[in-house]
């Protein structure tokens, strides 16, 4: 028998005034959307108006089936911990990888055999390249970073996440983000700046978005019920702050018409080139290495069972980080029409940043000190301290390209493409799984299903980054040597159709290790499904702190 | 928790020997390690080299423009420097190519040996996206190695054609000379379009060639004889194929050249006059006539 509720069951502030904003951004998306000045944009509208309804509709449905009162805080004084949307996330993350390194494939395929666009818009060159970069940095590793940072800011506060609606939000939220922002570069929709390619709406819902992910953490660690703030929590916040601030700059515009995709940046000329790279190279700073040092932060001491090497160093390392990163970005317009005195500052600020990034590798590594020995018996700790290590290889790699005379060398040749797939496949993908394959069986409290089968992913990986990167270093080096090149009656030695045509071989390499990459994270999807299909063994309370490695 | 509980928690790690913070997350203590001495080390010399970097490079910004620096190095003039010693290594072979008249050039085996290398990489950077690295051609691109030209194969010819390009509007000197679109605008029936490529395929002596109906060398002298010739062998001065040889720009199929009968055109080539300096032309011009059709 139902006991009868004292309270009467009522809609909270959050359900009435989210419910109120997507009704009313389903009228005006719709109205828009009958409107647009463009097929691409009308399905855009469209989408969202969509996707708005579906919204309302889930609010209520969640309102429907949910108790009278809020989830307690607090269950028998442990955090009543919100894995939801952490669940979500990791998944996302899976999913969008799995799709982005295929795309990255294709791409790989279509560099050596250029056919294989079918003469096809959709699936040309210039239109899939942003989907793989985006769907890698932004929908694989932004999920993963929401994933994971939703996860440690709860255990490493001691307190349940602020909001209920909120972080499913962000979460649903940025996930339409990608999915706006992927078809649309399929349909042609662009601003045409790298790694920042989509368009005035999609970038004003991300803002709103990216907003809420910002609040929702500050009100979860000011509710924390820990002393002092975790340093996972520094890096974590401070790549959600800057990119809200470059996200920002980089996205100065002026949209033609609210009927159309179409935006015109307030900056021009060298101006617009300074912003896109001060944007471009902190996107790889905060985003790519911030938000992941704050993975490196809380999963590997907790994996090796071991303390953080030195905490100086982590607040060293932190603010020098923070503050010069910041100023480096214009080392990739060397030997532009950048101004002298922006290219030197540019360049020194990134050979500065040698230590500051490697003040991570250091705290990421020592830390394994005492507990070498795990590293033989857990492939998932391997994996993640095999992704420090590629960290520090790329951000000694990185000041060293910024240096002007190797930059001479290495820049708009394949090189680039090999450093920042050390930093991404080996650093970023590889802490990123390491994460995963810990936060999915702690969330879904189960046990991992195959440490073997790990195993294999990490080796078949690794080979693949080797491949990859080796090819990139072989193929850069010799393109940028065949690009100086001259005759003694000083003439060009070789034209640049002979130069592609040289990168053939390594292209195929390339295409090779990328394979491999593909193969292993289809051995972590198996290993993920069987994971959380497997019935539950044994019964481990939620609130308990996760187990460690005990494999 | 007041900081003296914080000290309270203070314990050394027994396998380190180092104490820890006193802070407990979730499980995870922090180390008190000093920062290693080695990169506090290396650290400093980066910034000691940073600092040594911006007094001798342009580095600080001003109000107006920036710090010099003491080397007075400047990107803009080191390019300039840069481009006039390139001058100065080229000036010996160009110069000689710019003073011998064109048709001298491949009589004397010096000055052709000068004229191939300059030609080969304009030839390479500028022209081979469209006629191949080895000049071999491509489907709507005519080869450059064999003797059928379709704007003449002398020195002057090509040389024109580089300079003005073909059915380039910009260029008002630009190779003229259209094939109306006979189908597409309905000048011949498709009927009879078929019926002057059956015409045409048996002039050409193709090996697949349908016996053609006598209508189709009447269409053919009606219509097409004005610039192909009543032989088929073409007319240089408005572009028109000799169309009785084995060379086919868009293929030699009845498909091909009812495609061809019914759109009309042609090719286009850029002018080049302009984008590329008179001496880099004329070496160009000896290249494509020395591949081994310039006649």
């Amino acid at each position: 028998m139902e006991r009868l509720p004292l309270i009467p069951k009522r809609r909270t502030f959050g359900e009435i005034s989210l419910t109120a904003i997507f009704v009313a951004l389903a009228i005006a998306t719709a109205f828009i959307a009958t409107r647009a000045y463009t097929p691409a944009y009308a399905f855009h509208m469209a989408l969202f108006s969509l996707g708005s309804v579906v919204a309302v509709a889930a609010i209520n449905m969640r309102y429907q089936a949910r108790p009278v009162d809020p989830p307690p805080l607090f269950i028998d004084g442990r955090p009543n911990y919100n894995y939801g949307p952490v669940k979500f996330a990791s998944l996302a993350s899976l999913l969008w990888g799995t799709a982005g390194f295929l795309v990255g494939l294709y791409l790989a395929l279509e560099l050596a055999f250029p056919a294989l666009n079918f003469d096809l818009p959709w699936i040309n060159f210039g239109r899939l390249r942003p989907l793989h970069t985006s769907a890698v940095i932004f929908a694989f590793g932004g999920n993963a970073l929401i994933a994971t940072s939703f996860y440690v800011m709860q255990r490493t506060s001691r307190a349940r996440i602020a909001g209920e609606l909120a972080p499913w939000f962000v979460v649903l939220g940025y996930n339409f983000f990608i999915l706006i922002a992927g078809t649309g570069y399929l349909l042609g929709v662009t601003r045409s700046h790298e790694y920042a390619e989509p368009e005035w709406y999609a970038i004003l819902w991300l803002v709103v978005v990216w907003v809420t992910y910002l609040l929702v953490y500050l009100f979860t660690l000011a509710r924390r019920t820990e002393p002092h703030i975790y340093v996972a929590n520094w890096f974590y916040l401070a790549f959600i702050v800057t990119i809200a601030i470059l996200v920002l700059g980089n996205n100065t515009e002026i949209p033609i018409s609210i009927f159309s995709p179409k935006s015109v940046v307030v900056w021009s000329g060298v101006q617009d080139a300074m912003i896109q790279w001060w944007y471009g190279h902190n996107a790889v700073g905060f985003f790519l290495t911030a938000g992941f040092l704050g993975i490196v932060y809380y999963f590997i001491p907790k994996r090796a069972e071991r303390p953080i090497y030195s905490y100086r160093l982590s607040i060293v390392h932190f603010w020098a980080l923070i503050f010069l990163y910041i100023w480096a970005g214009p080392h990739h317009l060397h030997y532009t029409a950048l101004p002298d005195w922006a290219q030197t500052l540019g360049m020194v600020f990134s050979v500065v940043l040698w230590m500051p990034s490697w003040g991570g590798m250091i705290n990421g590594l020592m830390t394994l000190s005492g507990a070498w020995d795990k590293l033989r018996t857990d492939p998932v700790l391997r994996m993640l301290v095999v992704s420090v290590a590629f960290y520090g290889m790329s951000t000694f790699e990185g000041p060293l390209m910024s240096v002007k005379a190797v930059n001479s060398l290495s820049h708009y040749t394949d090189w680039g493409i090999g450093h920042v797939h050390s930093g991404s496949l080996g650093w970023v993908a590889f802490v990123s799984f390491g994460a995963l394959y810990c936060v999915i069986p702690w969330i879904w409290n189960r046990k991992l299903y195959s440490l073997k089968l790990v195993n294999w992913h990490f080796w078949i990986s690794t080979i693949g980054i080797v491949f990859y990167i080796s090819a990139m270093w072989v193929a850069g080096i010799m393109q940028g040597l065949m690009w100086r090149a001259y005759t003694p009656q000083g003439f060009l030695e070789y034209s640049f159709v002979e130069t592609t045509e040289a990168l053939h071989p390594e292209y195929l390499i390339r295409a090779a290790g990328g394979a491999l990459f593909v193969v292993g994270m289809l051995i972590m999807l198996v290993n993920i499904y069987k994971t959380i299909t497997t019935p539950r063994t044994e019964q481990v309370l939620e609130a308990i702190p996760a187990p460690a490695a005990a494999e | 928790m007041s900081i003296d509980q914080q000290v309270n928690k203070v314990r050394i790690d027994p396998l380190s020997g180092v104490p820890t913070t006193g802070h407990e997350w979730d499980g995870i203590e922090e180390l008190n390690t000093p920062l290693p001495r080695w990169w506090v080390w290396t650290f400093a010399a980066t910034v000691v080299w940073s600092i040594a970097y911006c007094i001798v490079y342009p580095a600080w910004p001003l109000l107006h423009g920036a710090t010099e620096g003491l080397l007075g190095w400047h990107s803009r003039t080191a390019v300039v420097q840069d481009i006039a010693a390139l001058q100065e290594t080229r000036a010996p072979i160009l110069e000689k190519i710019k003073n011998a008249p064109i048709d001298t050039i491949e009589k004397n085996p010096e000055l052709l040996l000068a004229a191939r290398t300059v030609g080969r990489v304009a030839f390479l950077n500028n022209c081979a996206a469209c006629h191949g690295a080895g000049a071999q051609g491509a489907k709507g691109y005519p080869n450059l190695n064999d003797d059928d030209w379709l704007w003449g194969g002398k020195l002057s010819d090509i040389r024109t054609t580089i300079e003005h390009g073909v059915r380039w509007d910009a260029d008002k000197d630009t190779r003229s000379g259209t094939m109306p679109a006979f189908g597409r605008d309905g000048l011949l029936t498709p009927q009879q379009v078929s019926e002057v490529a059956d015409w045409v395929r048996t002039m050409a002596d193709l090996p697949d060639a349908l016996a053609p109906e006598p209508a189709g060398e009447k269409l053919y002298n009606d219509n097409c004889a004005v610039c192909h010739g009543a032989d088929g062998k073409g007319n240089q001065s408005v572009g028109a194929p000799n169309l009785f040889d084995a060379i086919w720009l868009y293929g030699s199929d009845k498909g091909a050249i009812v495609n061809r009968i019914m759109q009309g055109g042609g090719g286009v080539m850029p002018a080049w006059k302009g984008r590329l300096d008179d001496t880099t032309i004329k070496a160009l011009t000896v290249y494509a006539h020395s591949l081994g059709g310039g006649q």
